[in-house]
């Protein structure tokens, strides 16, 4: 008993000593520095370069949005299960961070507009001509077991097509890369992943699975923030900056829903 | 305890197993026989035929398979032959890969037994004016593989194991069976209790369909 009345005492120190100031956009630019949660262990969104530096799809958003907002930008490693906490405990103004939305995370942060495309879809080259699902009749089609995009397309997919089941993804890259399926069920991070090595075969998107696009993400209560973010990247996709990050990161542009 | 057992959640999924069986039985099936037949060919170049350029053919494909992983020699039929044309479904590729690597593990092993046997059964066998290859079918391999047939019973439980692997390549056997159910249901424990349960039977059938060709085949304990 004394123990928890010294913990709810020592907690109550804790919180009252860290009444963050909130990182509104004034907050901000009153401190030059916008701080902002990218990853480090997820390419093509986040990795760290030879120089010990991070680069990726997502730190060159971040860095776009400073540039925008005229701050100095500040980047903080994160991994995908502290990035909110950082968020909610105002360790960082932004979360960008290969950050889907669920109405889960809603309840606790705001979204902006989304940034990056992230989908699950059929991929194949050029010459298969594929535009939905039922088409798929007939074909042979790779995918990693147990994947997301595994459990969505056996729901759907017509009795005639053969579903050719890989241990990982290499062995749905290396099926599809010596011909072994004529298409592939997966993600467009996988797919850039193969179009970087410039392979015999391109892996163009037939169709999506499932669309789960990346936002950046915010405090709530902070509208004039979310207002700048998503002015700045309404503007980097009006004038092309965001589709040459997203060809130079993902080996495509972005997707005309985004 | 905290973990709850369900089997039930895995006997939803009787016709993947089943599949998978048939796979595995097809595979060691057909790559088995055509193996050993690879092997008796084999161990006849390397142990009987005097001719050296075929003993030294032979004994590089035997010292390729033998010192190289089967998941290797898997991976190069099935991704890398594509690349020079050669496209081979999923079963074709496994039930290559695993007579490539049964025969050479056989070849040693009946080449052992031809080895076994003395000089003056082959002597005899000239005596009585056979010519050669009488004498290796009717007076070597016999008692060779009478010989090895138990150190061949287990290279064919090892490959039937091996046959596993194959499951990397799509195959849907066994192992692919138990593999596909885990990632659907997620329940590890039961489904490879359930696997090694299944394994454990193939094995020991297979021991015993062996014992039974054994004595009808090579040890002739029934009336010719």
């Amino acid at each position: 008993m004394k123990f928890a009345h010294i913990a709810v005492a020592l907690l109550a120190t804790v919180a009252l000593a860290h009444t963050p100031a909130r990182a509104e956009l004034d907050d901000v630019k009153k401190a030059g520095v916008l701080k902002v949660a990218v990853p480090q262990d997820f390419p093509p969104f986040g990795t760290v370069g030879p120089d010990l530096k991070p680069l990726g799809y997502d730190i060159d958003v971040a860095e776009l949005l400073a540039k925008e907002l005229g701050v100095k930008i500040e980047l903080v490693p994160v991994t995908s299960a502290n990035r909110i906490p950082y968020l909610t405990t105002k360790k960082v103004d932004l979360v960008i961070s290969s950050l889907g939305k669920n109405p889960d995370r809603e309840k606790v942060i705001d979204f902006s507009t989304a940034y990056a495309p992230f989908f699950n879809g059929v991929f194949g080259p050029a010459e298969q001509k594929v535009t939905k699902v039922e088409e798929l009749a007939g074909k042979t089609i790779g995918v990693t077991r147990g994947s997301v995009e595994d459990l969505e397309i056996t729901k759907v997919i017509p009795a005639s097509a053969t579903l050719k089941r890989y241990e990982d993804n290499n062995g749905t890259i290396s099926a599809f890369l010596s011909g072994q399926v004529e298409l592939v069920a997966t993600g467009n991070v996988v797919a850039a992943a193969i179009l970087a090595k410039n392979p015999p075969k391109r892996p163009e998107v037939k169709f999506l699975i499932k669309n789960s696009p990346c936002y950046v993400g915010l405090n709530k209560g902070e509208p004039k923030l979310l207002a700048a973010v998503d002015a700045a990247i309404a503007k980097a996709k009006a004038d092309g900056r965001l589709a040459k990050i997203s060809q130079k990161w993902l080996g495509a542009g972005l997707p005309a829903d985004l | 305890m905290a973990y709850q057992f369900d089997f039930v959640d895995v006997f939803k999924y009787t016709d993947v197993l089943a599949k998978g069986i048939a796979f595995t039985v097809t595979l060691i099936g057909v790559g088995g026989t055509l193996g050993i037949a690879v092997g008796i060919f084999g161990a006849w170049a390397r142990g009987y035929s005097r001719m050296k350029w075929l003993d030294w053919t032979v004994g590089a494909y035997v010292e390729l398979v033998r010192n190289t992983p089967f998941l290797i020699q898997l991976f190069f039929i099935f991704f890398g032959l594509p690349s020079l044309g050669v496209k081979l479904t999923e079963l074709q590729a496994a039930l290559i890969a695993m007579v490539f690597n049964l025969g050479a593990y056989s070849t040693e092993i009946i080449r052992a037994g031809i080895e076994a046997v003395p000089r003056g059964q082959l002597e005899a066998g000239a005596s009585l004016a056979m010519s050669r290859l009488q004498v290796f079918k009717h007076v070597v391999l016999r008692p060779a593989l009478q010989k090895i047939w138990p150190a061949l019973t287990s290279q064919l439980v090892i490959v039937m194991f091996g046959s596993a692997v194959c499951s990397q390549i799509a195959v849907e056997e066994l192992t692919f069976a138990a593999n596909f159910i885990q990632s659907r249901n997620f329940r590890a424990f039961e489904v490879y209790f359930i696997a090694t349960g299944l394994y454990l039977v193939l094995a020991i059938l297979l021991r015993q369909g062996m014992r039974g060709l054994g004595n009808w085949l090579v040890f002739g304990r029934r009336s010719p």
